[in-house]
């Protein structure tokens, strides 16, 4: 019952940048990216030393949002213009999410520990925002693992994957409603002026992170079409 | 016109069929008074009716689940899928319409629950029930959608609740902020919202859910 998309396991004809020149980049970006959180960017008046997690949490957020994103958009493209490989790249772009997700949550809660002495905080939205995500993401995995492989799938997961962009920005707005009855006190994160080596240190932590997922990505998403195509291959010589 | 036409026979067959078997609305409306019970032991005696507001929808949001597991039951069982799919009519005809049906079992659900949840609890305002009122076009729109998906995998009644309470996160949070909360006039705001979107959002993929 393995669906059309396992025989159109070849890489698109696009020019793509090879994979080790990716990882290359993505293993200079980072070491970069550590040295400058950990070495050049200055201590935090307020939080001191603890306050560089920020650099990696907001990054590792941001790029799982546009994991997401990404994911939804390869599935309106299966949706709308029916492209065979689009199904396989939704799903390996929300399964980065998932994990980039998981580390948002997990660096965030060593920041609350440190910062507010909890290791979770209901009052942090951006924490209680990916709870939500994580949990309807995981559900999307439910899904996708209970549905034989083949087109109806591929339109499930795709429907439910436009409806996790829809529910961030939603559920985005219900939290910040919900501190008004839930946690009046709502925290203000940074005094400070956000300029010199801190911007540094965050853009470079940013694009250190981006360049991870996408590398990431593509070597899952290669791992997965040799599997496809090995499935193909043992059917048709078995 | 036909639209209206198809939609307004499917949902009649719900309705229908409903009345003759009655699967459903018993069973929803037992669950909500025994969820009431539970709830009462679970509240120690000092707790605030804010608990007890915020517990309401717990309860209801609950006895929707119930609601929309049922809701594709029968076209499972008497694989009436591929007939309606065959069917000259739009697709979303068929989302729309199995939405009003269980809109309807859920209200005549809180038509019996809120009167007992004042009996038992505490009074209810215009607001909360103008809040039930959204929250409900909300529930059974996106959970007839996801009742769909669900009723197609194998672990049908097991994912149900795992893709939907996800989803209705954000209804409890306008629910009950529109209960406790003095000024509630955003949180209906917000509701309204929900439901518009969401709204056009199934009627555009419901198509996409049942044909391949």
């Amino acid at each position: 019952m393995s669906g059309p998309h396992g025989t159109m396991a070849g890489v698109g004809r696009t020019y793509r940048i090879p994979l080790p020149a990716l990882a290359a980049a993505s293993l200079v970006l980072v070491t970069t990216a550590l040295a400058l959180v950990f070495f050049v960017a200055p201590n935090d008046a307020d939080q001191g030393f603890s306050q560089r997690i920020f650099y990696v949490h907001v990054s590792i957020a941001f790029t799982a949002y546009l994991c997401f994103g990404l994911g939804a958009w390869k599935a309106l493209l299966h949706l709308w213009k029916r492209e065979p490989a689009a199904d396989l790249e939704s799903y390996v772009a929300i399964h980065q999410g998932v994990i980039f997700g998981a580390l948002v949550l997990v660096t965030g809660s060593i920041w609350a520990r440190i910062s507010w002495g909890h290791w979770w905080l209901w009052s942090e939205n951006q924490l209680v925002l990916f709870l939500v995500l994580f949990l309807f993401y995981a559900a999307y995995f439910m899904l996708r693992f209970s549905i034989d492989a083949g087109p109806q799938r591929a339109n499930l997961c795709a429907v439910y994957a436009l409806f996790g962009v829809v529910l961030i920005p939603v559920s985005f707005l219900a939290i910040r409603l919900a501190q008004r009855f839930i946690h009046p006190v709502v925290f203000t994160r940074h005094g400070a002026a956000f300029g010199g080596w801190i911007m540094v240190a965050y853009l470079v932590s940013q694009a250190a992170m981006l360049v991870l997922a996408y590398t990431l990505y593509r070597v899952e998403l290669s791992g997965k079409r040799l599997d496809a195509r090995i499935r193909d291959l043992r059917r048709v010589y078995a | 016109m036909s639209y209206v036409a198809d939609v307004r026979a499917l949902a009649r067959k719900d309705l229908l069929l409903e009345l003759r078997a009655r699967d459903t609305l018993p069973a929803m409306l037992l669950f909500v008074v025994a969820v009431f019970v539970v709830f009462h032991f679970s509240l120690p005696d000092r707790s605030s009716d804010l608990a007890a507001g915020g517990l309401l929808w717990v309860a209801v949001l609950f006895t929707a689940l119930l609601g929309l597991g049922r809701a594709f039951v029968p076209e499972r069982e008497q694989r009436l899928f591929d007939g309606l799919v065959l069917a000259p009519c739009d697709r979303s005809a068929i989302w729309l319409a199995k939405s009003l049906a269980t809109l309807t079992f859920l209200a005549v659900a809180e038509v019996v629950a809120l009167p007992i949840f004042a009996l038992f609890f505490h009074g209810i305002d215009g607001v909360t029930v103008a809040a039930f009122v959204l929250a409900d076009i909300g529930i059974c729109t996106v959970g007839t959608l996801v009742g769909a998906m669900a009723v197609v995998t194998r672990a049908r009644d097991l994912l149900l609740p795992l893709l939907f309470l996800p989803l209705a996160i954000p209804i409890l949070i306008g629910g009950v902020g529109a209960t406790v909360v003095g000024s509630p006039g955003r949180y209906l705001l917000f509701l309204a919202l929900y439901d518009a979107l969401f709204a056009v959002l199934c009627w555009a993929s419901f198509e996409y859910i049942v044909t391949e």
